[in-house]
């Protein structure tokens, strides 16, 4: 017992020893925040609820993005650090479909049928920029050193947000209103009167059942098995007769068009687009990506989730109780925070994938 | 190998993107607003006839080599830059019969004047495509003229040009005289341009018998002190140091662009160590460029009462002054650094690379947050910041001034780089680069390496900051961006990675180039984008690529193969 002790300890070095007592130090920091402004009870049980929910909305985007990055990653190994901008491109590009129907009056007499036509157009877009960018930048260089596509992939990411600049505009553009999305909805009004902003439950169910509908797809369709196989074994695959090519463009065109789609929502949870509004979005996806363990599918889900409530509900929990000043302004922060804890001590992710070994 | 027909529709797909892109991004529009030769021809033009130039090449590039000086080539670069053209008039008659703005800003009447050369109707479009026409004659017209003569001109073309964009940065360096013959306000005249483009001609083919007769003049040698180093190194710093004091008058402008560029050869020149030498890709390297910068701003200022009081309690005096806080920099850039360097001693490639992006965020969100507001100013920045004095009389102010203490800052940082690249320390950073696994089976100390390249690069930021904020005189925490990791990397990979001279070419192109032409100032970014992909998809090694050393010991062992070997 003694000596296998001995034994372990002698591999514990001074680096190890000293990021434990850093993450220590965090993990006291937060239990503290935490039992402060339990105990002070400055935000009664429904604030509490209110920022779980509309974490959970912020996380459903989230988990919709980081689906694109996991399946890259899966794939090719690679971060496709562009993939904010796919993001981007869709509501950016359809908002103007948007702005056209809303000057037709489509958006006040049929407005979710407007709203299904804009989302449509903003997949289609996503879509077509993830493949291309796959077909002209990604695909000549496979096989090239690993720091080889990543810093293609942040050249593209930088060419993708400045030629949309350039082509519509600098500034921010605000996305019409749906009208049967705004107010609230009551739940159970006799008992707990749980008031939900309709927005929030629109954003989350419609997430859910497009993660549900994607996953199926990956797992129950022939070109879904493709995209595994390539996964596992892209040469076995090939033997096959698997088209490689064709499934990585495929899984690129799912990323893509789940991005689009995301992208929506968020324009229409903050209302408005901008060139850069994929930059911060596509780091978080991409840190839930990783929660979930880099490669995995449901862990994306599950991280993307996990960090949105984490996030809403950090800057109150913890941080004011420590005596932050402004806290919300470190939600951004805490996010990176967690990629960075996460990415040292637990790069396999809260789930564990035998993919991340090989990062 | 394609048919000539469909290799030039293939090229003129490819320009015809390019060529939409710029003009829907509004690069036309903007650079048309400069003329390179007056009355002739304006950066806009020469924008779309180098994609026009471009498309012919790649044309001639995709058909069978034997068939390129023939009829068929020029068929081929023709129908390809047609291509081109033909796509560019129906973009203009878009324009003028729908309303594209509605959704593409750029797609403006003006943008339609310009294409069509100020022409409305048929001849307008004949106009466009004759100009684009050109372009492909004179792409293919590369291959008809005879040996040194293609070379020759295309580089005098390009050279006059640049002599023309670079205006305001080459007149400072010429007597009035000269500037008069050969300048407008803005650009060339017609005779200057002819003048310096037979000049150049002339040099360029002249210029291996002068080439011949310089390396004689590189055998020379100045003695200094103990070691000696040749004549054409020593003349380039005596200039390097007359420069500014003689042209302080008319080249203000000139310096500014210089100081800027310095500052990012310090930056280049530390993350060389980190990313060239030890391959640990750091995005965020911003972060030890804003230590030295706030450590010099906080220190120095007299606003923020809290720190202040600080230092009246501790040392008796309110500030510190700029050479008493150099040292404190350094420090504390070096401490920075081993800290950052710790936590990713076990992530590699491209987690570490997102680790260090996210490590650079989290310090400017604290920076702009009202957390450490009175220690660090907050979002409103630090103004205030001590300017470097001598002997308390003698206060550096002016650009030209602080070009000085630049150069020199950027000598010390050549001369670590270059100790180190050919020290044991050096060459274990390489090795880990290399093979991280075969590196520590071989004895190499993998922490000590990693931290030290980590500590360098961070002192190197943490001076370029230093200097940096002094010379603004304030500063504001949204300059500390990720875009400045970005550009710094940027220059790094487009002058070549581990190159030293690589770096300085890099800032001179990406740093300077912007500074001079003020109407790219917006495209900045989209420039560098397109730069990482084409750089990384065709010359992944840099303008300037690091070479290899090699032992005389393995030159005798392997010989021939050593090309092989390095392949492999």
């Amino acid at each position: 017992m003694l000596e296998r002790l001995r034994y372990r300890l002698r591999y514990i070095s001074g680096t190890d020893i000293a990021l434990w007592i850093v993450a220590a130090l965090l993990l006291t920091m937060i239990v503290v925040g935490s039992y402060n402004i339990l105990t002070e009870g400055r935000y009664t049980g429904r604030q509490w609820l209110d920022f779980v929910i509309s974490g959970l909305a912020q996380g459903s985007i989230y988990a919709l993005i980081a689906l694109g990055y996991t399946m890259v990653y899966g794939i090719l190994f690679m971060i496709n650090f562009a993939h904010g901008e796919v993001f981007m491109s869709g509501p950016f590009t359809a908002y103007f479909l948007a702005e056209y129907l809303k000057q037709k009056g489509m958006f006040q007499s049929h407005p979710l049928l407007a709203l299904l036509l804009v989302m449509l157009l903003s997949m289609l877009v996503s879509t077509v920029i993830a493949v291309s960018l796959e077909r002209l930048a990604y695909r000549p260089l496979r096989g090239a050193p690993r720091l080889v596509p990543l810093i293609t992939a942040i050249g593209a990411s930088f060419f993708l947000q400045y030629t949309f600049r350039g082509l519509y505009t600098p500034g921010f553009k605000a996305y019409p209103e749906v009208e049967p999305l705004k107010g609230t909805w009551v739940f159970f009004p006799n008992s707990l009167h749980l008031e939900i902003e309709r927005m929030l439950i629109a954003v989350f169910v419609s997430s859910v059942l497009l993660l549900i509908l994607l996953y199926a797809f990956v797992q129950f369709t022939k070109t879904g098995r493709a995209i595994r196989a390539v996964a596992e074994d892209q040469q076995a695959a090939a033997l096959m007769g698997v088209d490689v090519d064709h499934t990585i463009s495929v899984t690129f065109a799912v990323g893509g068009a789940a991005a689009g789609a995301a992208g929506v929502f968020y324009a229409l949870m903050f209302r408005q687009v901008n060139y850069f509004m994929g930059f911060f979005p596509g780091l978080k996806a991409f840190t839930a990506a990783v929660l979930g363990g880099i490669g995995n599918l449901p862990g994306a889900m599950l991280g993307g989730l996990f960090l949105g409530v984490f996030e809403s509900v950090g800057p109150s929990l913890f941080l004011e109780g420590l005596g932050v000043p402004a806290a919300y302004q470190l939600k951004d922060a805490i996010a990176f925070t967690m990629l960075v804890l996460f990415l040292i001590f637990r790069p396999t992710g809260i789930l564990g994938e035998r993919l991340a070994k090989r990062a | 190998m394609n048919t000539p027909l469909r290799a030039a529709f293939r090229a003129g797909l490819a320009g015809s993107l390019i060529a939409l892109h710029l003009a829907l991004v509004g690069m036309v529009e903007a650079f048309n607003k400069r003329e390179i030769i007056q009355d002739t021809v304006t950066l806009g033009q020469l924008l779309l006839l180098g994609v026009s130039i471009g498309t012919a090449l790649y044309a001639l590039q995709l058909i069978p080599q034997e068939r390129r000086a023939t009829r068929d080539g020029w068929l081929t670069a023709l129908v390809s830059v047609s291509v081109v053209s033909l796509t560019l008039m129906l973009l203009s008659l878009a324009i003028q019969t729908i309303n594209l703005r509605f959704m593409f800003q750029n797609a403006s009447k003006e943008l339609v004047r310009i294409l069509t050369f100020h022409t409305p109707g048929v001849v307008g479009l004949v106009k466009l495509w004759l100009f684009i026409l050109v372009g492909g004659i004179l792409g293919v017209g590369y291959l008809f003229v005879p040996r040194p003569w293609n070379r020759v001109l295309s580089i005098a073309a390009g050279a006059t040009l640049i002599m023309g964009v670079m205006r305001s940065i080459v007149t400072p360096l010429l007597p009035d005289l000269l500037v008069d013959a050969l300048y407008t306000a803005s650009g060339l005249k017609r005779i200057g341009a002819v003048v310096l483009f037979v000049l150049w001609s002339a040099i360029l083919y002249t210029y291996p018998r002068w080439k011949a007769r310089a390396q004689t003049l590189q055998t020379l040698e100045v003695r200094l002190g103990p070691r000696t180093i040749p004549l054409p190194v020593f003349l380039g710093i005596v200039v390097l140091f007359a420069l500014p004091a003689i042209l302080r008058e008319e080249g203000s402008y000139l310096f500014e662009v210089l100081d800027m560029v310095g500052i990012y050869i310090i930056m280049g020149f530390g993350l060389n160590i980190v990313v060239g030498y030890a391959g640990l890709l750091d995005l965020g390297y911003v972060a030890f460029f804003a230590i030295g910068a706030y450590t010099m701003a906080v220190l120095s200022t007299p606003e923020l009462p809290v720190v202040r009081e600080f230092l009246t309690q501790t040392i008796g005096r309110s500030t510190l002054n700029f050479w008493e806080i150099i040292p404190i920099v350094i420090v504390i850039s070096l401490i920075s650094g081993v800290l950052l360097g710790v936590p990713v001693l076990k992530t590699h490639g491209d987690y570490l690379a997102i680790i260090t992006l996210g490590f650079g965020e989290i310090i400017r969100l604290l920076v702009i947050s009202d957390l450490l507001k009175p220690i660090l100013g907050g979002a409103q920045g630090i103004t205030g910041v001590a300017r470097p004095t001598f002997f308390g009389k003698f206060v550096i102010n002016e650009s030209w001034e602080y070009f000085y203490l630049i150069v020199i800052t950027i000598g010390i940082a050549l001369y670590i780089s270059v100790r180190l690249r050919d020290s044991r320390a050096g060459r274990a950073m390489k090795a880990i680069r290399e093979d991280e696994e075969v590196a520590k089976a071989m004895g190499i100390d993998h922490v000590a390496a990693k931290l030290s390249a980590f500590a360098t690069g961070a002192v190197m930021a943490g001076l370029a900051g230093a200097l940096f904020s002094s010379r603004l005189y304030s500063i504001a925490p949204h300059s500390f961006n990720v875009l400045i990791s970005i550009n710094v990397l940027c220059l790094l990979i487009v002058g070549g990675m581990g190159s030293l001279p690589g770096v300085v070419v890099g800032a001179l192109a990406l740093v300077g180039l912007p500074e001079v032409l003020r109407e790219f100032a917006e495209f900045r970014l989209l420039v560098y984008g397109a730069a990482l992909i084409i750089m990384m998809l065709y010359k992944p090694e840099g303008l300037w690529p690091e070479r290899a050393r090699v032992s005389p010991i393995a030159k005798e062992v392997f010989g021939d193969r050593l090309q092989q070997l390095k392949i492999e």
